[in-house]
């Protein structure tokens, strides 16, 4: 074997690793928040993880800044909501969760993720 | 606190957004005001205890300008942005096709003979090329940098990657042409692989975003049925103003032709109303005094006045646009195994693209450099995970607004996916399979004559079917004393109950301008009757339950009761005490629709059950004249959940059709929910799927759009899935070893473009084809 293939083969063995643990070795971390959270929406969630306390109203108060379309709709289907998320502008979504427990809310195809987490 | 948003007239400079946000924000109970200069429009949240909206339009008119409250919808501002978007995307595909043909023209053997020999030179090519890398891939790259940054990877990144990988590779052969041959490759440019596959795509995103417009058509259209005006009563004029000043008290004309604005009750005239768009019912209503007319239905002969009872985003038609919406929020859970995926599909689709280029490059033929990047770059392209995202919204888009251009509304995505699998249809009788407005047809007193009151057939059913009949309560002149005393005694016992049954005696009492006597001690026994006191003796309403609990002797009655159960009516005895007065026989019609609905569900195979809480020989009657053979009588009220519970542990799927508060419980327990629109509240928000006509035809309708929806979802998944499952080993080369085959990645980015189009293609024609 030539050198140069035992150069690629090792270049491409870490990158895959590389990309495993970019990528699906992320551990998110969790914000708590009482009354009311910015969220920007720019390539995914920022913030990402949201916890939130039980029988409380809390404000989500999200920004897109990404101005592709994937990201243009928001969807939190424990709690039925899908609004659109206009470039630049802030939408307001209030929730009032009576459970504890993780509900996820994500764009409208459902491929950028993030997690809103009741605690009792 | 309340947030809503307001159109705002008169604004011609952005210090007029400072003005009216200035004026806004000094009031007390506003908590935040943003005025948006170029759509003009705002939002405003406040407290709707400390302020009205009405006080908010007040101060911005004080301030010099116009204010209207705005009913749902995309704002105009979103609308025009989404326009702008889709414009500049055309221009960026045009430019990027424009680019990719010349470059294809130079460098596609066969065809690069004929192209002037500017165009085959490579540093032209680098030069046409890179505008569009960076400004038509812009796009790609835009979206990419957020999201690694934010360690997620989306289709954009796998894009971005590939089309850069080709487009550095042939910029160093261009500008270092010997690093390449120094490792045994031609130097030749890929320059067009770069530019068209960023141009096909674009191109398909183009296609997907239009398609993806008509899937959310049934809404728009229903936002567009709202008419612009209310021609309001003030005084004794009639003035025209737009519909968003309307406020619930207001008086409204509205005359032949004309759409009916908001919610109301018809206060003078009458007419016949067309609201197939919002019920589906293709017959126009007639409607007089004292009816409701919804808002957005056609007023088609006469005019009327009405007086507004619902206005803005309390309507029905804004009630039915929510309930779509938020359906459409929800995910069926077919979903799941494609949401699964999709989370982890493109990072394994880069590590995939690695892979393929470490095995061609170690085990591939000469130049295997070449080769490794080519098919690296196909594998990155040809993956395409929007297809398995569009596959099941796109189609629940569909089938939802279908629905609910059909009077269906379905609440969430998971009863649309399970109503196709039902198998046993469970109606509840009274306001379901019949109108649920039962009139007395017949009182017989013990002892004395019995009299048959007289009834009248509709012509519609002129053999006289006894169901179909509309009874007409008893004349003055039909009763004798015996009689009229009985039913008196009746109706001052039942005049404080709510119960249909209760409904009927009362107001044949009341048509019959009988004096109702004081009742005490009134109390109500669920599924048997009613007792209580009038002038110190105690007497007792009911079926024989209750009697018989009581230890009443009914053997006199018992043959009559027989006969009058058997015609499917429903009788209740008096007694007082323990004597036995006499009978009082009441009979509901059945609904028109009811026998042809139950019809279509045998003929689809579907079981169909009546479940009541009449007696056995009253409910056979009944279900007989339908159609139906199973029933399930003498049902109490909080037994209905157990029956269907019974019927599931029995490996049924079961959809419960009722719409009473009884039937709540049976309309969450069954596998699908449908309740009738006319019915009560708690019913409604029970059950999956509402039908906002009493069309009974609408059951069987949901349960083949179901069908038809589920179909496409089904398809679409095993298309995007399958797509995927295949193309990308293709594009890895593992048809090279037996074929010779490889994908070229050009081809890849068409295959990709056309896979999400015709995912959504596919669930658009969900719009056409008869549902029954």
């Amino acid at each position: 074997m030539r050198t140069d293939e035992i150069v690629v083969i090792l270049l491409g063995v870490s990158s895959i690793v590389f990309v495993w643990w970019y990528f699906l070795g992320k551990k998110r971390k969790e914000v708590r928040v009482s009354e009311s959270v910015d969220i920007i929406v720019d390539g995914g969630y920022s913030p990402e993880v949201i916890s939130i306390p039980a029988g409380k109203t809390t404000q989500f108060n999200f920004l897109r800044r990404d101005p592709t379309n994937c990201l243009e709709e928001l969807v939190i289907p424990d709690f039925r909501i899908k609004r659109g998320l206009p470039l630049n502008e802030k939408v307001t979504v209030e929730i009032t969760p009576k459970k504890s427990g993780e509900y996820t809310y994500h764009c409208g195809m459902n491929m950028y993720k993030g997690k809103i987490i009741v605690k009792g | 606190m309340e947030k809503k948003k307001f159109s705002f007239k008169g604004m011609h400079c952005a210090t007029c957004v400072q003005t009216i946000e200035g004026a806004l924000e000094d009031l007390d109970g506003v908590q935040e005001v943003r005025v948006n200069f170029a759509s003009e429009s705002g939002v405003v949240v406040y407290d709707p205890q400390k302020i009205t909206e009405e006080k908010i339009v007040e101060t911005v008119a004080g301030v010099g300008y116009g204010a209207t409250v705005q009913i749902g919808g995309n704002s105009d501002h979103e609308k025009l942005e989404k326009e702008k978007a889709l414009n500049s995307l055309k221009t960026k595909v045009t430019v990027g096709l424009g680019v990719g043909a010349v470059l294809v023209w130079g460098t596609f053997p066969g065809l690069m003979e004929t192209a002037p020999s500017i165009l085959k030179n490579f540093y032209v090519q680098l030069l046409l090329a890179t505008p569009v890398q960076f400004w038509v891939g812009w796009e790609f790259y835009r979206a990419s940098i957020p999201a690694l940054r934010n360690r997620t990877a989306n289709m954009d990144v796998l894009v971005a990657i590939g089309t850069t990988v080709a487009y550095v590779y042939s910029a160093v052969v261009t500008l270092f042409p010997s690093l390449v041959e120094r490792a045994g490759v031609e130097p030749e440019p890929y320059f067009d692989v770069a530019v068209i596959i960023l141009a096909l795509i674009l191109l398909g995103r183009f296609l997907e975003a239009r398609a993806k417009a008509g899937t959310s058509e049934a809404i728009k259209k229903l936002f567009g049925l709202q008419a612009k005006t209310a021609r309001v009563v003030r005084g004794k004029a009639e003035i025209d103003i737009p519909i968003e000043e309307v406020r619930v008290g207001d008086v409204i004309r509205v005359r032949p032709g004309e759409k009916v604005p908001v919610d109301g009750v018809i206060t003078g005239g009458e007419s016949s109303i067309d609201e197939s768009m919002v019920t589906g019912e293709s017959i126009p209503t007639d409607k007089h005094m004292g009816d409701l007319v919804i808002g957005a239905t056609i007023n088609k002969t006469g005019s009327f006045l009405y007086k507004a009872t619902k206005v803005g985003q309390d309507t029905m038609l804004s009630q039915i646009i929510k309930l779509v919406e938020e359906a459409q929020a929800t995910r069926a859970p077919i979903q799941r195994m494609a949401d699964l995926i999709s989370s982890y599909f493109v990072p394994i689709v880069l590590m995939l693209g690695i892979l393929t280029f470490v095995i061609w490059y170690v085990l591939g033929p000469a130049p295997s450099a070449l080769y490794a990047i080519l098919n690296t770059v196909a594998v990155l392209i040809i993956a395409c995970p929007c297809a398995m995202g569009l596959a099941t919204p796109t189609a629940i888009m569909v089938g939802t607004g279908r629905g609910a251009q059909m009077g269906i509304l379905i609440k969430d995505a998971a009863s649309l996916e399970t109503a196709h699998k039902i198998d046993t249809v469970v109606f509840d009788k009274t306001g379901t399979l019949t109108e649920g407005k039962p009139v007395v047809t017949e009182v017989a007193v013990i002892d004395g004559a019995r009299r048959v009151l007289p009834r009248a057939f509709s012509q519609e059913n002129p053999q006289g079917d006894p169901f179909l009949g509309v009874p007409r309560p008893a004349s003055p002149l039909g009763l004798d004393k015996d009689e009229t005393e009985l039913l008196r005694l009746a109706a001052s016992l039942e005049k404080g109950s709510e119960h249909s049954l209760a409904e009927a005696i009362v107001n044949c009492a009341q048509e019959n301008k009988m004096g109702l006597l004081q009742a005490t001690k009134f109390k109500a026994h669920a599924g048997r009757g009613v007792e209580g006191q009038i002038a110190r003796k105690k007497y007792l309403l009911g079926n024989a339950l209750l009697m018989a609990e009581n230890k009443v002797d009914t053997k006199l009655a018992v043959g009559e009761m027989q006969r009058l159960e058997s015609e499917g009516k429903t009788v209740m005895m008096l007694s007082e005490g323990k004597k036995l007065l006499g009978l009082i026989a009441v009979a509901d019609t059945i609904k028109s629709t009811s026998r042809e609905g139950v019809g279509k569900l045998q003929k689809m195979g579907i079981e169909t059950v009546m479940i009541t809480g009449d007696n056995e020989r009253t409910a056979f009657a009944i279900a007989k004249s339908l159609g139906i053979k199973r029933v399930l009588s003498e049902v109490l009220p909080d037994q209905k959940e157990a029956e269907i519970r019974k019927l599931q542990e029995a490996g049924r799927k079961v959809a419960m059709v009722g719409d009473g508060i009884n039937d709540a419980p049976a309309l969450a327990a069954a596998d699908v929910g449908i309740a009738m629109g006319s019915g009560t509240d708690i019913a409604i928000e029970s059950a999956g799927i509402v039908l906002i006509n009493k069309d009974l035809n609408s059951v069987p309708r949901a349960i083949e759009l179901s069908k038809k929806t589920m179909r496409t979802i089904k398809t679409n998944l095993f298309w995007a899935f399958a797509y995927n499952v295949l193309l990308i080993p293709v594009a890895m080369g593992i048809l090279y070893p037996f074929f010779g085959l490889l994908l070229n990645p050009i081809l890849a980015s068409f295959a990709m473009a056309s896979s999400s189009i015709s995912v959504v293609a596919n669930s658009l024609l969900l719009k056409r084809g008869t549902i029954f």
